[in-house]
C-alpha cells in the first residue's frame, strides 16, 4: 500500500492547495472575512461570531448484519479482567438496538476557510482500563496534548502508528500519565498495545475543532460551524469511509444522516492492514 | 471551489514526481543499488526481492523509522546513529556490518542517501540525541536491584522470565508492518540488534526500538516511577543473563573421561566439570525448501565419556517447547509468510527436535561426508531426538535417502524449562563392528554435527538450523608414566632451589658486614 500512498504528497498537496484557497478568496465558505494569516499569532485568533454559526447533527446508522464479536481472553491479565462485568468481548462494529453505529469518526473534510481556529485547547485523556482504551476512537486538534493514563496498573505499552506524524512507543508499567500530541492532521493514527494484542484504540488529528464521535446510539453534533456549504467525512474502522455535502445556515441545524449497509461494507478499510503481494519467482530462481 | 480544484491539480503536477528520480544524481544511490536495494528495495520500502525470505524484515525507510537511534522514541535518528548501523550492522538479523567491505565516503553517502526516501527528514528538523551521562550501577548489588526493576516494569511479559524471549505476550508479537517479531533472547547479547554492551542496553531502554513492540522508558524517569539508576542497573541485570565474553566457536569438542557415574541427567551437577563448547546454527539455506529465519541460533556442547559410553550434553535456546497452542498463532504468521515461495506449509503439531550426525564410518583422510545428510559414497549415522517420539537412530545417504535403523543402544534424556532444551544423549562407544553406526574411539578426532528444529516456528525436514562439522575428541585414559614426570620434576626443582639458597648463604657469610650491598643495589 505504501508503495503507491505517500501521505507527504497528499499533505504537501493539500497544504498548497489551502494555501491557493485561501488566496483566491474561498469566501463561499461564510467566514466572518476575518481569516488571519496562517496562525502567526495563535492567541489572537479573533472569534467567530455565534450568529453566524450553525449545527450539524447526524446519527450514523449501520442497517448490514455486523459481524459477530469476538471475546478476548484476558486469563493472563486477571486484575483487568476483573474490570469487566460481562467477558470482555472486541466489538469492532457496535451497533445499539436501532441501528445506530458507535465509534464513527465524523469531520468536516472540506468547505472550511483557511483561518487559524484558534489554541487547540486544554488536554484530552485516552485511557487505559480493564486493558481497553477508553475512549476507543478520540478526536483531537493538531498539536493538541494527550494526557495518556495507566489506570490499570500493570504494564502498557502505547505504540501509535502514524503516517504523516511521527509515531511513539511508551513503556507505562505502573499506574502513571504520560503526555504526547501530534502535529498535522491525520485520519487515523492507530495505537495499540504489544503486551495486550486485542488493545486497539483509533485517534484523528485535525487542524480544526470541527469533528466529533458517534455515540452508543450513533449520534453525533458537530457546533460552532461557520455558515456554509461543507463535505462532511466519517471514518469507521472495519467500514471505512463516507462523505456527503451538507449545508449550514447560521443559527440553524443542518442534519447529516449516514446509513451504512453490508452493500459498502469493508471499503477502504484502515482497520486491517492492506498487504501487497510482489512476484518473486524471478528473483527466487536467480538466487 | 474551482481554486482548489486548480490547487490540487497544480500541486499534484509539481509534487507526484516520484523521489526516486529526484535522487539519481546523489552520491550513495550507486552503492544503495548494488548492495542494499536486493532486501532494502529500490524504493526504500523493505520490499526488495530477498525480503519475504526474511525474519525480521529488512527495514522500510520511507516511514523514517529506525530501531537503532539515541533519539527519543519517535524521532528521526541522527547521522551517526544511522552510519552505525550501516558500519556494524544489525546482530541477530540478515543485516550485516559494512565497514570492511565499503570506503568511509561511501558508507556516509549511502547513510544520507537512506533519509532521501522519507520526507521526514525534511520537516523534522535535526534530531537531538539524549544526553544519558555515565553509566551509574552496576555490581552485585546493582544486578540484583536490576533484576528487581525488571520484575516491576514487566519486562517478563515479552521476554520472559529467564529472559530467553519466552514471555506470555510473545508469540503473537508484531512489528509496525505487522510481521512477526521475536523478543530479544537476553541471554544471547551477542544477538542484540543495537549491541550487546551495558551502555548499548541503556540507550535501548531509553529510546525503544521503533517499529519493534519495544517500547522507551524514558517516561519512568520524567514520571519518577523509575530512577535512571535503576534503568542503569535493569541494563546491568540484562547484561548478566549473558555470558561475560562472547562465545567463539570451537572446533573440537573435548569429551573429558570420567572416573565413576557418567552423568546421564541434564540437571546432573557432575555436567558442571565439563567443558562446555559454542556451535553456531544457522538456516539451512543449501537445498530446498531453504529456511532463512531459523529459531536456533547455536547449541552449547558438553561431552564426557567413561571408557564405556560417550554422553553428549546439548543445551540450546528455544522460546516454545513444542507442538504448543500458545505459539500456533506464530506458526501460522511465519507459515503465511515465509510459505508461498518454496516447499508446502507444514501445519500445527510439529515437535521440537535436534539431531546429532557422524560419519558411518570413519573416514580416511580428510574426505568427509556432506554435511548436510551425507551422500551416497560416503553415508552418515544419525541421533534423531523428538520432543514427542523420543529418539531414534538413522543411517543416510543424503537427505532424501534416509532409513531408520532398527535396534540401536543410544538413550535420551530431556528437560524443558524457561525458553531452554536441556539433552543428554548416550550410547556405549563400542557399536559392535556395525557398518551403519560409527564406533568411538579414544584419542580421535571424530566429525559431528548438529542440527535443531522448532515446530513452533514451522520447522522440520529441510527447514531448521544447521552446522557444519565439528569434531569430538574422547580423551584417552591417561598412562601412569605421566603422572611421574611431574613428581621428578618437583624434587628435581626443589633441590636446586635448596643448592643455590645454600650458596647464596655461604658467599653473604665470607663477604661480611662491610661488603654488605645498599638495599637498593641488590635489586
Amino acid at each position: 500500500m505504501r508503495k503507491y500512498f505517500d501521505p507527504f504528497r497528499l499533505a504537501a498537496l493539500s497544504g498548497a492547495a489551502a494555501f491557493l484557497v485561501a488566496c483566491g478568496g474561498g469566501g463561499d465558505a461564510g467566514a466572518d472575512g476575518a481569516s488571519s494569516e496562517g496562525g502567526a499569532d495563535a492567541d489572537a485568533a479573533p472569534a467567530i461570531d455565534p450568529a453566524t454559526t450553525g449545527t450539524v447533527v447526524g446519527t450514523v446508522t449501520y442497517t448490514g448484519s455486523a459481524p459477530a464479536p469476538v471475546s478476548i481472553d484476558m486469563s493472563e491479565e486477571p486484575a483487568c479482567a476483573e474490570k469487566h462485568d460481562d467477558a470482555p468481548m472486541r466489538v469492532p462494529v457496535r451497533v445499539s438496538g436501532d441501528g445506530g453505529l458507535a465509534n464513527g469518526f465524523v469531520y468536516i473534510k472540506e468547505g472550511l476557510a483557511d483561518r487559524d481556529w484558534g489554541p487547540p485547547g486544554g488536554d484530552v485523556t485516552l485511557d487505559q482500563e480493564g486493558c481497553e482504551y477508553i475512549p476507543h476512537v478520540m478526536g483531537v486538534r493538531a498539536g493538541q496534548d494527550i494526557e495518556i493514563v495507566n489506570s490499570d496498573g500493570l504494564m502498557h505499552n502505547i505504540n501509535a502508528g502514524p503516517e504523516l506524524n511521527r509515531g511513539f512507543n511508551i513503556n507505562q508499567p505502573t499506574n502513571m500519565t504520560s503526555t504526547r500530541s501530534f502535529a498535522r492532521q491525520e485520519i487515523m493514527i492507530p495505537v495499540r498495545c504489544d503486551v495486550h494484542g486485542w488493545m486497539e484504540g483509533y485517534i484523528g488529528v485535525m487542524e480544526h475543532p470541527f469533528f466529533a464521535v458517534s455515540g452508543e446510539d450513533g449520534t453525533f453534533r458537530i457546533e460552532g460551524l461557520p455558515a456554509g456549504d461543507y463535505t462532511i467525512g466519517l471514518w469507521h474502522e472495519e467500514l471505512g469511509e463516507r462523505e456527503m455535502v451538507v449545508t449550514v445556515a447560521a443559527q440553524e441545524e443542518a442534519t447529516a444522516d449516514f446509513t451504512l449497509d453490508d452493500s459498502t461494507a469493508g471499503t477502504a478499510s484502515l482497520g486491517e492492514p492492506l498487504v501487497i503481494h510482489h512476484s518473486h519467482a524471478a528473483g527466487a530462481a536467480s538466487r | 471551489m474551482r481554486a482548489f480544484a486548480g490547487a490540487l491539480a497544480l500541486a499534484a503536477a509539481g509534487i507526484v514526481a516520484p523521489l526516486a528520480a529526484q535522487d539519481a544524481d546523489h552520491p550513495g544511490k550507486a552503492a544503495y543499488d548494488k548492495w542494499c536495494a536486493g532486501c532494502h528495495g529500490v524504493e526504500g520500502d523493505g520490499q526488495g526481492y530477498g525480503a519475504e525470505y526474511m525474519l525480521p524484515r529488512p527495514r522500510d525507510f520511507t516511514q523514517a523509522l529506525y530501531q537503532i537511534r539515541t533519539t527519543e522514541s519517535g524521532a528521526l535518528p541522527t547521522d551517526a546513529d544511522i552510519l552505525r548501523v550501516i558500519d556494524e550492522g544489525m546482530p541477530g538479523t540478515t543485516m550485516p556490518g559494512w565497514r570492511d567491505k565499503l570506503t568511509r565516503a561511501e558508507r556516509a553517502a549511502l547513510a544520507d542517501y537512506l533519509k532521501t526516501f522519507s520526507r521526514f527528514f525534511e520537516t523534522e528538523g535535526t534530531p537531538e540525541p539524549l544526553d544519558v551521562g555515565r553509566a551509574l550501577g552496576g555490581g552485585e548489588d546493582g544486578i540484583a536491584a536490576g533484576r528487581e526493576v525488571y520484575e516491576r516494569v514487566e519486562c517478563w511479559k515479552c521476554h520472559g522470565d529467564a529472559g530467553r524471549g519466552d514471555g506470555t505476550s510473545a508469540p503473537d508479537m508484531t512489528d509496525d508492518d505487522d510481521h512477526p517479531i521475536r523478543p530479544a533472547d537476553l541471554s544471547e547479547p551477542w544477538t542484540f540488534n543495537g549491541g550487546g554492551t551495558v551502555a548499548d542496553i541503556y540507550m535501548r531502554l531509553r529510546t525503544g526500538l521503533d517499529g519493534t513492540p519495544m517500547p522507551s522508558s524514558s517516561d519512568l524517569i520524567a514520571s519518577g516511577v523509575a530512577s535512571e539508576e535503576d534503568l542503569w542497573n535493569l541494563a546491568h541485570y540484562v547484561r548478566s543473563l549473558g555470558p561475560e565474553r562472547f562465545p567463539e566457536p570451537a572446533e573440537v569438542i573435548r569429551a573429558g573421561l570420567v572416573d565413576g557415574d557418567l552423568p546421564d541427567s541434564p540437571a546432573d551437577s557432575a555436567w558442571a566439570d565439563q567443558e562446555r563448547f559454542w556451535v553456531p546454527l544457522v538456516g539451512q539455506i543449501v537445498v530446498k525448501p531453504r529456511w532463512f529465519a531459523p529459531s536456533v541460533d547455536g547449541v552449547w556442547v558438553q561431552a564426557a565419556h567413561d571408557g564405556e559410553a560417550l554422553a553428549l550434553r546439548l543445551v540450546w535456546h528455544d522460546p516454545s517447547e513444542s507442538p504448543s497452542e500458545a505459539w500456533d498463532v506464530w506458526r501460522q504468521a511465519v507459515e503465511s509468510m515465509m510459505q508461498p515461495q518454496e516447499g508446502d506449509p507444514a501445519g500445527p503439531g510439529l515437535p521440537d527436535a535436534f539431531s546429532v550426525q557422524f560419519p558411518a564410518v570413519m573416514p580416511d583422510g580428510r574426505e568427509l561426508p556432506f554435511f548436510l545428510g551425507g551422500d551416497a559414497r560416503r553415508p552418515v549415522y544419525i541421533w534423531h531426538w523428538s520432543a514427542t517420539e523420543g529418539t531414534r537412530e538413522v543411517f543416510g545417504r543424503g537427505l532424501d535417502d534416509t532409513r531408520t535403523l532398527s535396534g540401536g543402544a543410544v538413550t535420551a534424556r530431556a528437560e524443558f524449562e524457561d525458553g531452554k532444551w536441556r539433552l543428554v544423549l548416550r550410547r556405549p562407544l563400542d557399536s559392535g563392528d556395525d557398518e551403519q553406526r560409527l564406533g568411538f574411539v579414544t584419542g580421535e578426532a571424530i566429525p559431528v554435527a548438529f542440527r535443531a528444529w522448532d515446530g513452533s516456528n514451522a520447522e522440520a525436514g529441510p527447514r531448521g538450523s544447521i552446522s557444519s562439522w565439528y569434531y569430538v575428541h574422547l580423551a584417552e585414559p591417561t598412562p601412569t608414566s605421566t603422572y611421574a614426570y611431574p613428581v621428578v620434576a618437583a624434587v628435581l626443582a626443589a633441590l636446586l632451589g635448596l643448592f643455590l639458597v645454600r650458596r647464596a648463604q655461604k658467599g653473604y657469610a665470607r663477604g661480611g658486614a662491610e661488603a654488605r650491598p645498599a638495599p637498593a643495589g641488590a635489586a
